[in-house]
């Protein structure tokens, strides 16, 4: 016989299968708790050596039931079955075992387990190369798989939530804690990982005020929400992090999973304790599982874990269990490490005083074990070596533990300043004491809880595995790690608990260890003659357990990862047949019609040369800088001089970093001594305004210049090429558009629908040009007018990569595309600033380094090919062979094919490329080899006559 | 998740902040005059000290650069204080 359910209760029937098998279970069931009522033995493999386990625990701490879970089509890995609810059509499968876990293909890899220890692969696979083995060892260990047919929505929401007192664990101390702390006035958190509150009041009786422990909980609960605190079940706390903010994930009924992100004043840690087990040669045959977790099962699911029970033990907490086992109808034995115990048994109940277990019978589960020499048919083992409190909280709070003996485990030691822990998580196991140690954690407001019922006395003596026999006693079930494994660790030397985890893997993996990691380090202790105390535990890290991807990454994935900038008149764009792309964080119209893309841009390049191209500028940064110090800010941002500049007047410039590298150009305006507009590249306006703050406040009186990005406020609508004055002379915007009046780089305001509108003459793409600003607000009417005007010019609209190719035959660069991080001006051929401006400017002292002196600098220049060739792919690099060494010289920044030469064209960065015109060197490009001559970076119009043609 | 003290907006996400550089470094200038050590040592060297440091950080959601006193072993953050003049 194995665990069946006694008791239903009436519940609901749930139907599921597990590895392909039919079963059921009932309302309130965890998968684990109905696997168990259906006699499920055999839940998984273990990690390296595919061993038959079986369910040890009940909740987070579970080392073996981890399982995939298929629910309406989609398959969620690694789930632990002791923590997810049972539902409807539930398809759940084991993990690392195939085609199941009750008849796993790799389950003869065990046999060669002694030729396996820890280390092995480190020793074993070094050569020739790791990654020759990786992959098949790989498919034969690990956990879950990844469905890639279940891609989760980003749903999770992400909540903030501040509060004067967080508690973490609804038990009794976590209760008792919120409850004192609400009594005194100030805004209550209370998190449970359960699905209700009480803790092991759900499972172990107590009077708590004059009421059942569980009537008890849901009247505090009740209590904590009637007065507008937050209780949430189903929510751990898996972290916490910087400056005390607390991470929660909670689990929701029919809604998505949530995170929490708490900062609390005070954080009360209530969190409980996890049992450990006793170690014994072959500890991890399915149905030997955790005591406590056997009441629970009995208590709160009607689940009992066997008909003949062996209780192992050395502690009193665990007769408990098994009294509740025996009134169940199972026959128990209760082995008690200790020469005698402390407690009374009831009449049919075993007991064996300094009890040794020297083994475990069952393959595939417990059909015997034999205590003291003497062997007992039983089908269930349950052991209980004392419990660990849950000090996580505590220690990422840079807490410090203490090893207490009386309860033979670390416990927090000086308290951090805003925390409290209380209950067993501080090593209190008795109510009285638990609520006691709550009520004072949650600021002792109000009366205090009384249990009136006895104190369970909670007496342990220490129980650590040692070294034994050749049998294998197993520490960590989900890894493999046994007491032979943590001696090999001793013997080579990795004693530090720290190595002993990386080296032997104990501790690591989905359970970090929670039922392991103490037995593992006071086995260590005994190998290495140290006390537990000086032995000390690994660092506790965050999460602690588990959590999906999808709950931190909340709903920043997809299109809100990075979301881009959209333009005033998408739609509009959309309606003409615009296909989008991003560019510098804008989405903006790449190409308008759905042929070729390449054939699109073709022919609005070609069409804006010969007639005019409307295109939408409106990302380009509008910056407005302020103030009697304005020309002295835009001065010192810029390379070239601009307050020298008349109003109304516009000029070129980069600006630079301090490394004197080319961050930015553009073009800024002037409009009075005190009022400059800087117009800098799409991509870069936020950066541009942080630089132009920074020195505005570090260097100049700052209530004498002001900073403002007018971007967002402007739609910026440019008409480009011959007929581009026509077309804007068509819109009535009160502006004299002669060539006297409005010459290139210059600016007028004039007004349109009502509202302002200026006209800058700059142009990008070498003809002449006009770019019309106006409020985003009449943007949609600007644009409908100059389709209508540009109906009888022929115009054009014209998308961005159509606007890269014009300027790319101007050689007009793009800053960080025809530029890289150590471009400076005079590698364009612009040196004039550097050799005769007086005064500081940011980057200047760095024009003049060693370095920036070099005469072997890379240098912007064109590009031609021979003709009928096509273009150079972009990143090409050039080569140059000396000494029969090949190196690269530089590379291809830009290439297109120019519609209206008829041929690409390109613009490069290759070393001493200004003094090299003419000269052809090789450009080589994932194996193929072409050959290029340098050019003067401007291949279209190099006179500049249309700029004003 | 840190917390930092912003003068003009009180307590923020860290996230909200970037690092200017450390606190009292001064641009030497003029350019003709300042040795490259001198220039590379402005640029491009930082004491990095572990314990208590004065910072100038940015909390770009509001575009002020401030003084900030933080240990850089505990996280523990002394105070911050606007630059030339009082919070406005």
């Amino acid at each position: 016989m194995t665990a069946r359910r006694i008791s239903a209760g009436g519940a609901r029937p749930i139907p599921f299968t597990f590895d392909g098998k039919s079963f059921s279970g009932i309302q309130g069931d965890t998968i684990a708790s109905a696997l168990l009522a259906n006699g499920v033995r055999v839940v998984g493999r273990s990690f390296k050596y595919h061993r038959p386990r079986g369910i040890v625990g009940s909740g987070a701490e579970e080392p073996n039931a981890v399982v995939d879970v298929t629910l309406a089509g989609k398959t969620t890995p690694n789930v632990r079955a002791t923590t997810e609810p049972l539902a409807d059509g539930m398809a759940v499968r084991s993990v690392n075992a195939a085609p199941t876990a009750e008849a796993d293909r790799a389950g003869f890899l065990d046999r060669f387990a002694a030729f396996i220890p820890a280390g092995f692969y480190y020793k074993t696979f070094l050569w020739p190369d790791w990654h020759l083995f990786e992959p098949r060892i790989r498919a034969m260990a690990g956990l879950g798989r990844l469905d890639p047919a279940h891609q989760p929505p980003a749903d999770s929401p992400s909540i903030n939530l501040r509060c004067d007192v967080l508690v973490v664990g609804a038990g009794a101390a976590g209760l008792a804690a919120a409850r004192s702390a609400a009594r005194a006035g100030g805004r209550v958190m209370l998190v449970d990982d359960q699905d209700a509150p009480g803790g092991s009041l759900g499972h172990r009786p107590a009077v708590i005020d004059g009421m059942p422990g569980g009537v008890w909980a849901e009247a505090v609960v009740t209590e904590l929400r009637a007065a507008g605190h937050t209780v949430l079940s189903r929510a751990t706390a898996f972290g916490l992090y910087d400056h005390g903010l607390v991470a929660v994930w909670q689990r929701r009924t029919g809604l998505p999973d949530a995170l929490w992100q708490v900062r609390a004043k005070r954080i009360v840690v209530a969190a409980g304790a996890i049992e450990r087990p006793l170690v014994f040669p072959d500890n991890d045959r399915p149905g030997v599982m955790s005591a406590e977790a056997a009441l629970v099962y009995l208590r709160r699911h009607g689940v009992l874990a066997g008909e003949r029970i062996v209780v192992a033990t050395n502690n009193d907490k665990a007769y408990a269990v098994a009294v509740a086992l025996h009134e169940a109808g199972a026959q128990v034995t209760v082995a008690d490490t200790r020469p005698r115990g402390t407690l009374a048994l009831r009449d049919g109940v075993e007991v064996i005083h300094q009890a040794t277990i020297d083994g475990v019978s069952g393959a595939r589960g417990v059909s015997s074990v034999t205590v003291s020499g003497r062997p007992i048919e039983a089908d269930c083992v349950l052991t209980s070596g004392g419990f660990t409190p849950t000090v996580h909280l505590f220690c990422q709070a840079k807490g410090r533990l203490r090893f207490d003996e009386a309860i033979a485990g670390f416990i927090p030691g000086d308290p951090v300043a805003g925390m409290a822990v209380a209950g067993a998580a501080n090593g209190a196991f008795a109510v009285s004491q638990v609520l006691a140690q709550g009520h004072a954690a949650g600021g002792g407001a109000g009366e205090p809880p009384r249990a009136t019922t006895p104190d369970d006395t909670c007496a342990v003596a220490a129980a650590w595995p040692a070294p034994r026999g050749k049998a294998r006693q197993w520490i960590d079930f989900q890894n493999d790690v046994a007491v032979k494994d943590v001696a090999l660790a001793a013997r080579e030397n990795f004693r530090s608990v720290e190595h002993l985890k990386r080296y032997t893997t104990l501790g690591m993996a989905t359970d970090q260890g929670k039922t392991s990691n103490m037995n593992g380090l006071a086995a260590m202790a005994a190998i290495t003659g140290r006390t537990i105390a000086e032995t000390g535990t690994t660092t506790y890290r965050p999460p602690f357990v588990p959590v999906p991807f999808t709950v931190v990454a909340g709903r920043r994935r997809g299109e809100f990862f990075n979301p881009v900038k959209r333009l005033a008149l998408e739609n509009q764009h959309r309606a003409d047949g615009a296909v989008f792309r991003e560019y510098g964080g804008w989405l903006r119209p790449g190409w308008y019609g759905t042929g070729q893309p390449a054939t699109e841009i073709a022919r609005e390049a070609r069409q804006a040369r010969a007639t005019v191209g409307i295109l939408d500028g409106s990302p380009l940064g509008k910056i407005e800088v302020i103030g009697p110090q304005a020309g002295a800010v835009v001065d010192y941002n810029s390379y070239q001089t601009l307050s020298t500049l008349k109003p109304g007047r516009i000029r070129y410039g980069f600006m630079l970093t301090e490394s004197g590298v080319i961050y930015d150009d553009g073009v800024v305006s002037k409009l009075s001594d005190d009022h400059y507009v800087v117009s800098c590249s799409s991509g870069h306006v936020g950066g541009v305004v942080l630089r132009l703050e920074e020195w505005r406040q570090d260097r100049f009186d700052r209530s004498q210049v002001f900073v403002h990005n007018s971007t967002p406020q402007w739609a910026t609508l440019t008409a480009t090429g011959p007929r581009s004055r026509d077309l804007v002379a068509m819109l009535g915007l009160g502006v004299d558009l002669s060539d006297d009046a409005l010459p290139h780089m210059s600016f007028a305001d004039g007004s349109f629908a009502g509202g302002p509108a200026r006209v800058s003459r700059v142009s990008f793409t070498g003809d002449r040009s006009y770019e019309i600003a106006v409020p985003t607000g009449t943007a949609k009417a600007l644009h409908l007018a100059m389709m209508e005007a540009g109906r009888t010019l022929d115009a054009v609209l014209l998308g961005s990569e159509a606007l890269l190719l014009l300027r790319a035959e101007k050689g007009y660069i793009i800053a960080g595309k025809d530029t890289d991080g150590t471009t400076m001006p005079h590698d364009l051929g612009i040196a004039g600033p550097r050799d005769k401006r007086a005064g500081e400017f940011v980057g200047k002292r760095s024009l003049f380094t060693e370095n920036a002196l070099r005469d072997d600098r890379q240098q912007g220049v064109g590009l031609t090919v021979a003709e009928g060739e096509p273009p150079l792919p972009t990143g090409a690099h050039a080569v140059e062979t000396r000494g029969g060494a090949r190196r690269s010289i530089g590379f291809v920044t830009s290439s297109y094919q120019s519609p209206v030469l008829g041929r690409p064209v390109a613009l490069a960065l290759i070393e001493r490329g200004l003094s090299r015109l003419g000269e052809t060197l090789d450009f080589v490009h994932l194996g193929t080899t072409r050959r290029a001559t340098i050019a003067p970076v401007c291949a279209f119009d190099p006179e500049g006559a249309r700029i004003n043609g | 998740m840190q917390l930092f003290p912003c003068p003009f907006c009180g307590p923020r996400d860290e996230t909200e902040f970037q690092f200017a550089t450390e606190a009292g470094k001064t641009r030497p200038e003029p350019a003709a005059e300042v040795s490259a050590e001198r220039w590379t040592k402005y640029l491009y060297l930082k004491d990095n000290p572990k314990g208590p440091t004065r910072e100038v950080w940015l909390h770009v959601t509001c575009g002020e650069f401030f003084l900030m006193e933080r240990d850089t072993v505990s996280h523990a953050v002394a105070g911050s204080q606007a630059l030339g003049g009082d919070p406005r």
